[in-house]
């Protein structure tokens, strides 16, 4: 997934390193996501995924290396460039974001209102557009607080599509869901990608939803860019640390009792 | 964006070619409300609109809704790939009257 072909990727990283102090949390990533599709950012806690995703987004200045999303080079952009990109983009967060102060439908059209001068009865039409568009249409009165957390997960998506945007970040969408209704937050995901053509990328360690919405995968481990590829080749990697990540198995298998029970009570 | 309303015999014809997005939508918005008023039938023809977003979409959903209240009818032509694909998404694909010819229209108003 690198090459040089930046005119067909909407995001084109090169050497990007991040350091903080002394330490080095980015380690020269190259990274490219096409248009159009969805790119997965895979790794353990601490691999530097979420530093790479504040990168890309100009939440972070990196130490060094080129990030382009979408014509704008993010880690040279003035604040006012970066600005400008970010209209482009949407960005649901892990935990929803939702002002809770705000209903639904307040939280999912506040951009229209600071971004556009579009008329109040198109507002209106538009946010119920992206309501009925994640299942949410009857939730557009009820506070935040009213929400499941699946209910405030879609109401995120909603809120990150209100302005159409040509790039869309979802930064762990199924944590904290039931298999189903991470199922259902994965298909519509895939549907935004095939209705809106937006360009995707999510970040996630969750392998079930992984392997049924990723176009490519960029696997990290420790700052590092281990591997790339489309889901068939994550599969066929035989590199030992990508085997470890995909056939990881619940603690409890691999527990020996006595010794488990011996950690827990110090008897035996 | 291109918005060119042409008078045709009995209804309005709206050719709408282009980008349709949030710079322009206030324009199809204007174009279309303006037309109602003038208490004609309205086509839209959309065979050269390469992309739409929801703004646009939010402007032929108003036109729809006041043609409705005004007793008008309102359809759409030759709905380009592109657009098609964001009315299926919100699934105005089964409530806009979609139609590929202007005879087809034209029928409805007799």
């Amino acid at each position: 997934m690198t090459g040089n072909t930046p005119t067909t990727n909407a995001i084109t990283i090169r050497d990007l390193v991040v350091d903080y102090g002394p330490r080095r949390i980015l380690n020269g990533i190259n990274l490219d996501v096409p248009h159009g599709q969805i790119m997965v950012i895979m790794g353990q806690s601490g691999a530097g995924k979420s530093t790479l995703l504040r990168c890309i987004l100009g939440l972070k200045k990196p130490t060094s290396g080129s990030i382009q999303m979408l014509g704008t080079d993010i880690a040279t952009a003035s604040r006012k460039e970066i600005y400008k990109a970010r209209k482009q983009i949407g960005v649901a967060f892990q935990g929803g974001a939702l002002f809770s102060s705000m209903s639904v439908a307040e939280n999912i059209q506040l951009a229209l209102h600071e971004h556009t001068d579009l008329d109040e009865k198109t507002i209106q039409i538009m946010t119920r557009i992206k309501l009925d568009m994640v299942n949410l249409l009857e939730a557009e009165n009820l506070m935040p607080s009213e929400l499941s957390g699946g209910m405030a997960k879609r109401a995120a998506l909603a809120r990150a599509i209100i302005m159409d945007p040509k790039l869309l970040f979802f930064d762990e969408p199924s944590s904290g869901l039931d298999p189903s209704t991470a199922a259902e937050l994965d298909q519509l995901i895939l549907t935004l990608k095939k209705g809106m053509g937006i360009t995707i990328v999510v970040v996630t360690h969750e392998l079930d939803s992984i392997f049924k919405i990723a176009d490519h995968i960029a696997v990290m481990k420790d700052g590092n860019l281990i591997l790339t590829g489309t889901p068939q080749e994550i599969i066929d990697s035989t590199n030992p640390e990508i085997q470890g990540m995909l056939n990881r198995k619940p603690r409890e298998t691999i527990v020996d009792t006595d010794a488990h029970l011996r950690r827990l009570t110090g008897d035996f | 964006m291109e918005c060119t309303v042409r008078s045709q015999t009995g209804f309005d014809l709206l050719e709408l070619g282009g980008e349709v997005d949030l710079q322009f939508s206030h324009k199809l918005r204007e174009t279309i409300l303006g037309s109602l008023k003038t208490g004609n039938p309205l086509l839209i023809d959309m065979a050269k609109v390469s992309y739409i977003d929801s703004s646009g979409i939010a402007s032929l959903v108003e036109g729809f809704q006041t043609a409705k209240t005004s007793k008008l009818q309102y359809g759409l032509l030759n709905i380009s790939n592109a657009a098609m694909q964001v009315l299926t998404l919100t699934r105005l694909d089964k409530i806009f009257d979609l139609h590929s010819s202007t005879d087809q229209f034209k029928q409805k108003l007799q």
